[in-house]
């Protein structure tokens, strides 16, 4: 009887120990970033864009250009991914099939970015004309978040319960009925909290931009989707290996990591407060 | 008179090589209740899921025979499942109520075809919540989730959600299976009363309630039809003596 309670008492004590490491990491992360971009965060920061060679000024560019591209990209890849897991989970015939587009989705998740800018430069730049552009750039980010958003929407639609189906099409819905109507409700809390991590991802990307959308330095905000644009994580890069004055540019490097987080965290917080709000409606 | 509401002719059904119904003749009377008794797996959910086709969901199912809904063969190539599924309701073994609000639980089966008015619908709703007796309990809630009501209730809401398709048969998969003894006893009650205007078929494990509440009674065993006639008859002189033998508690 003391051997095991002795034995649970380690167990929960190394648990704990394990949760105290997993969060001192993301605290000492977070509070270092804090620290050292909170200085050069004021109103002018985010407001303004960059002078005199990035040593001074805002990012306000590099602001719009992120939330631009976050938005479109998601924008593209939900419906698509959504539509993507309906075929999979409801309509996927032959078995054969389904299991290679399973594996194609599971390899493109382990792509490395930077692939992924390549083939964004290659198809939607080159091929599609698009130039390096907003649109360039959205579009090779949908591609990258897709995998993310159909393995979350197919676990999702997979999620929901086998009788709320039979009920449905009990009761004379079509197939098609049933999944608009009963089953993608359902599911879409679940759907969401993919999509927001598909958010975080796509906002701090760096590499899939560099060469499809991405540019130093712009004055002025994208007048259209096939302007360049700047964007956070790729001016904090460009911070970082550009430029000749390193001690001007790390602060405003790390102010402007601190926006990108604040961004990130604010579009998953909306996202959340959406599903809270669904799930309360349809609880089950 | 009684009429005839449904009849098998032959109906064997396969799950793969599996062979779960044999030679089924049955007929179902119309506005009366008929109860399907028998041992786990032999095949009485089955047979019951065979007259609104939810078998078909099962890729490897082979159904061969004929099922009869008055005179129209329901597995005929020009049938149209949706248009069967709202002649004949079904409800569940577990209460299903849709992750909705009661009232679009209750309005879902004329939503979905589209050609039913709002006014129309919310009276549909109405009268049927009236007439599975749960109209009472929820008239000034029906906008709350149907999982805010207990099991017993979302049960009778199941029963409601299947009624406002004005359906001509209600398919009962043991309704009251996983219900406690009071909500049990009212939903029995509520079937008895219901069979003024559908015909009901219900699957049970509970002999008891099949004599309580059937006007018919078939027996089934190993996919086999062994016995069917009216519940007095059969629950008093059964003929065949496996049926006999069910019914006083030797297997089951």
């Amino acid at each position: 009887m003391i051997v095991r309670k002795t034995k649970n008492s380690l167990g929960i004590a190394i648990l704990g120990l394990m949760l105290f490491f997993t969060a001192l990491f993301l605290i000492v992360f977070l509070a270092r970033i804090f620290h050292m971009g909170y200085d050069v965060l004021s109103w002018e920061f985010i407001s303004s864009p960059p002078r005199e060679a990035m040593t001074a000024g805002g990012i306000y560019p590099a602001i719009i250009g992120t939330f631009w591209l976050t938005v479109v990209s998601i924008a593209v890849a939900l419906p698509l991914g959504i539509l993507t897991a309906i075929y999979l989970v409801s309509y996927g015939k032959p078995r054969w099939f389904v299991q290679i587009v399973k594996i194609a989705i599971n390899t493109l998740a382990g792509v490395p970015s930077i692939i992924y800018g390549l083939f964004g430069m290659a198809i939607f730049v080159n091929l599609m004309k698009m130039d390096v552009s907003l649109l360039a750039g959205s579009l090779t980010l949908a591609v990258l978040a897709l995998p993310v958003i159909i393995n979350a929407a197919e676990e999702a639609m997979r999620g929901v319960p086998h009788e709320f189906r039979e009920a449905s099409l009990a009761l004379g819905a079509t197939e098609r009925q049933t999944i608009l109507r009963v089953i993608l409700p359902t599911a879409f809390p679940n759907i969401l909290t993919g999509t927001i991590i598909s958010i975080g991802r796509v906002a701090g990307e760096t590499a899939p931009i560099m060469f499809t959308a991405a540019t130093f330095y712009s004055r002025r905000l994208p007048q259209s989707p096939f302007d360049e644009v700047m964007a956070l994580p790729y001016h904090i890069y460009a911070l970082m290996t550009e430029g000749t004055h390193a001690a001007k540019q790390v602060p405003i490097a790390y102010g402007t990591a601190l926006v990108l987080m604040f961004l990130v965290l604010s579009i998953s917080a909306i996202a959340i407060a959406i599903r809270y709000k669904i799930r309360k409606t349809r609880k089950w | 008179m009684v009429k005839e509401q449904i009849k098998t002719e032959n109906l064997n059904l396969w799950f793969g090589s599996n062979h779960v119904l044999k030679d089924v003749n049955l007929t179902i009377y119309e506005k009366k209740i008929t109860a399907m008794i028998g041992p786990s797996g032999c095949g009485k959910s089955t047979l019951l899921r065979c007259f609104n086709r939810m078998n078909d969901l099962i890729d490897s199912t082979k159904i061969k025979g004929q099922v009869l809904l008055h005179d129209e063969d329901i597995y005929a190539p020009s049938a149209q499942v949706t248009q069967i599924r709202t002649r004949i309701g079904m409800v569940f073994q577990k209460p299903n109520p849709f992750p909705k609000s009661i009232y679009n639980n209750v309005a879902y089966g004329l939503a979905i075809q589209g050609k039913h008015s709002k006014h129309e619908i919310s009276q549909r709703v109405e009268q049927s919540l009236k007439d599975a007796w749960l109209w009472d309990e929820v008239k000034d809630r029906l906008h709350e989730s149907a999982f805010s009501l207990s099991g017993g209730q979302q049960q009778r809401l199941c029963i409601a959600r299947a009624l406002a398709n004005n359906p001509e048969v209600l398919l009962l998969d043991e309704p009251t299976s996983a219900l406690d003894p009071q909500s049990t006893a009212k939903i029995e009650e509520l079937c008895v009363n219901l069979k003024n205007q559908v015909t009901i078929l219900i699957v049970t494990h509970n002999i008891a309630q099949a004599g309580r509440i059937s006007d018919y009674t078939a027996f089934m065993y190993l996919g086999e039809l062994v016995e069917f006639g009216p519940s007095d008859q059969l629950f008093t002189v059964p003929k065949d003596s496996r049926t006999e033998a069910y019914l006083t508690g030797a297997f089951g």
